[in-house]
């Protein structure tokens, strides 16, 4: 076995406690080499420890023919490794000198897409892998669609297996110009920035070290890319805080504390600002807010904190608190969206059929009102159906039992954003979009 | 995306699985994990008190340092303890105690755990379970659940779109939540530092009695007595990962504050659980085994 070098302290310490970690999905085809690249990407960046490396090559010398398979490194679960292909996502945590990264390599089968789906929701970046030789193939459009629908914030394409195509630059091109295509189709969603970059994850031309095959490509390697691109924007007026959970201690000393307990999505709150409770409707200010148990004055977009308001409203689990110079901005109390749905369990969609929904700290009955169209991914054209069947993409108009605080979902928040459970089996069967508000 | 820290996510879900659950509870082992744990859960209520028990489960091959530092620390935090022990699972005959010449109650503890949560009801345990210990961890939901037998089913498992989390379970199920999936062994140490947070004696460097067997350190005492061929060594060691004392292994190390540690980890070449777990060993998939069976 060979050894790795040491990584400085700074590499694996650095960036885990300042900014956030990217949070990087891959997609594509199955045997496109997903697992290939992240396991390349991990060995060439000095992100596997020497233990893991000797139990893949152990595992390589038990499943394969003795060569060191690198997607061993994320196919974890016995029957992954048994077949070969990849199940579920698994998640990987890698630093390099510049940036951390959590990584899910996602399976790419069509039976596993709403394991593909888990993966996507939470990245910043998707890396869209295409086997050069086969092009963008039905599952590559799926998961392209399913990663625009999400909302992810940037698409890389990684076109694999370079070698086996000479490294030709007119296939590469051709490739991303399809990726484009159907990146540019998606319907009624905001644009998705792309960059490309042609690879071999086997070989490892372009993933950590750069080609000496594609001299025709002047661009960084997918490392590289990794480490400087933006994250998801939070460009979001205002925030919104929905309520987990009231602290009330109980005690002679906090004989009036009620404290809003959730996580602030979108924009921040201050001390003294002027908050909208929804859907019920009362008005007041802020006195004071607590972030892990210490008094802070502001709290920002993602920290889980605690806030009190100089009124003593109405407010329970499922409350929304709103900056008010916001409330007006883009979210509204409703009860009825439309959304553009991945459908995950094997019983299809239907309309008329009632279901669980979870949005925000929600939890109420929806009923499906209509299907107002289907999403063939493949070519991303939308056309009436009457149910969507498992792994289907489409739009829907849902009418909640209940109001809730919507938004329209461009990424940004989690008010835009939804999950709906079967009531019979508890089974999560869609992840939803909201498109428009009624 | 949020832009939150680990700190924020692990409040989040917390806050989340116990507003969702009606019986939650939180599994101690006495290791950093859950001692982090613990504290996060702490600060997620406060200035309330914590909504749930803390349960830990013993072996009662434990490290006597393990059980002082739980003791402590329940008194620190003024929390409610629970206890649930092998032992007892061996007297009422629900295990058979290994009697094999290297007696480990590791896998026995499967039992117990989900004994202890049918007695109470728990619905939701929380544990200090991380994605970067393990492939078959790496592969898990942050809310995870467990069947009437209280079996994982790594192809079963429900969707999980931008962590929001489904809770709903019939009745029998129960559902397992780990807030530092996210977190690696660096990250705890870099958050236990930053805090301040007191950890169990062991996982600073100290001189201890040990054999070299299956190529870890084992503290001699308790389960682990050394064979013919076994000389037991004074070194100087740390641990880890704090476990079952018949299956984890001390690391020789002069890392004695946790200034050192966190030098020790950024550089370390061989993750936590290889460097100190005999129990990953048996086979390739020993945890993805396990946790089939229950396990934490």
């Amino acid at each position: 076995m060979t050894l790795l070098p040491i990584p400085t302290i700074e590499d694996r310490a650095s960036g885990r406690h300042g900014a956030a970690p990217l949070r990087v999905a891959t997609a594509g085809s199955v045997d496109d080499g997903k697992s290939t690249l992240i396991g390349r990407l991990l060995h060439d960046a000095k992100g596997v420890f020497e233990d893991q490396l000797a139990a893949v090559a152990t595992a390589s010398r038990r499943y394969g023919d003795g060569e060191l398979n690198l997607a061993l490194l994320t196919d974890g679960l016995r029957a992954e490794r048994e077949q070969g292909i990849t199940i579920d996502v698994a998640y990987r945590y890698f630093a390099t000198p510049r940036r951390s990264f959590v990584i899910a390599d996602t399976p790419g089968h069509a039976q596993y897409t709403r394991n593909m789906v888990t993966g996507a929701s939470v990245s910043d970046v998707a890396i869209v892998l295409v086997d050069a030789r086969h092009g963008v193939g039905p599952q590559t459009a799926r998961h392209v669609a399913v990663a625009v629908l999400l909302g992810v914030g940037t698409i890389v394409v990684a076109v694999n297996k370079m070698d086996l195509v000479d490294w030709a630059e007119d296939r590469f091109d051709e490739i991303v110009t399809d990726v484009q295509a159907l990146v540019d189709g998606a319907p009624g969603v905001r644009s998705v920035p792309i960059l490309a970059v042609p690879v071999s994850a086997l070989l490892g031309d372009n993933v950590v070290e750069p080609s000496t095959h594609t001299t025709w490509y002047e661009g960084p390697t997918l490392l590289a890319v990794l480490e400087t691109i933006d994250g998801r924007d939070g460009d979001h007026v205002g925030g919104h805080l929905a309520v987990q959970w009231v602290i009330r201690p109980h005690r002679a000393e906090y004989h009036d504390y009620r404290g809003y307990a959730g996580t602030l999505a979108g924009g921040a709150l201050a001390v003294g600002d002027a908050v909208d409770v929804l859907p019920s409707g009362g008005r007041s200010h802020i006195t004071s807010i607590e972030r892990a148990g210490e008094p802070v004055d502001r709290a920002n977009a993602g920290q889980a904190v605690t806030v009190n308001l100089a009124d003593d409203l109405d407010i329970g689990r499922g409350a929304v608190i709103v900056v008010a110079a916001a409330a007006a901005h883009r979210r509204a109390v409703t009860r009825e969206v439309d959304a553009d749905v991945c459908w995950m369990i094997d019983q299809p969609l239907y309309a008329g059929q009632r279901l669980t929904a979870k949005h925000l700290t929600t939890t109420t009955n929806v009923t499906i009102e209509t299907i107002l169209h289907r999403l063939d991914p493949e070519t991303m054209v939308t056309a009436p159906a009457t149910e969507l069947v498992l792994n289907d993409l489409g739009r829907v108009r849902l009418r909640f039992a209940d109001p809730v605080v919507a938004e329209p979902d461009d990424g940004g928040t989690d008010a835009g954003r939804l999950v709906l459970i079967d009531p019979a089996t508890n089974q999560t069967a869609a992840a939803a979009m909201i498109r428009t508000i009624s | 995306m949020s832009a939150g820290t680990l700190e924020d996510e692990a409040i989040t879900i917390i806050r989340e699985v116990t507003a969702e659950c009606e019986r939650p509870v939180l599994l101690f082992s006495g290791g950093k994990d859950s001692a982090v744990l613990l504290h996060l859960a702490v600060k997620a209520f406060r200035p309330g008190r914590l909504p749930f028990p803390v349960l830990h489960v013993d072996t009662g091959h434990n490290f006597p340092e393990v059980y002082e530092y739980r003791n402590g620390l329940v008194d620190h935090y003024g929390v409610r303890l629970l206890v649930a022990r092998v032992e007892d699972s061996i007297e009422q005959g629900r295990v058979v105690d290994d009697a094999g010449p290297r007696p480990s109650r590791n896998r026995l503890q499967s039992v117990t755990l989900l004994d202890a949560i049918a007695e109470h009801g728990f619905d939701a345990a929380f544990g200090g379970g991380r994605r970067d210990e393990d492939k078959a961890r790496a592969k898990e939901r942050i809310l995870s659940l467990r069947d009437r037998d209280g079996r994982w089913n790594p192809r079963q498992q429900r969707p999980e779109p931008w962590n929001v989390l489904n809770a709903r379970i019939r009745t029998g199920e129960h559902l397992r939540a780990f807030p530092l999936s996210n977190w690696t062994e660096l990250d705890v140490w870099r958050y236990a530092a930053a805090e301040g947070l007191e950890l169990p004696s062991i996982y600073y460097a100290h001189r201890r009695v040990v054999i070299a067997r299956d190529g870890m350190l084992l503290a001699v005492g308790g389960p682990v007595v050394p064979e013919p061929g076994e000389v037991p060594i004074e070194a100087t060691v740390r641990y880890r990962t704090v476990g079952d004392m018949s299956c984890t292994g001390a690391v020789r190390s002069n890392a004695a504050t946790v200034a050192d540690v966190l030098d020790e980890v950024a550089v370390a070449r061989i993750t936590e659980r290889g460097a100190t777990r005999a129990d990953d060993g048996f086979s390739e998939a020993a945890m993805e085994d396990r946790k089939r069976e229950g396990y934490f």
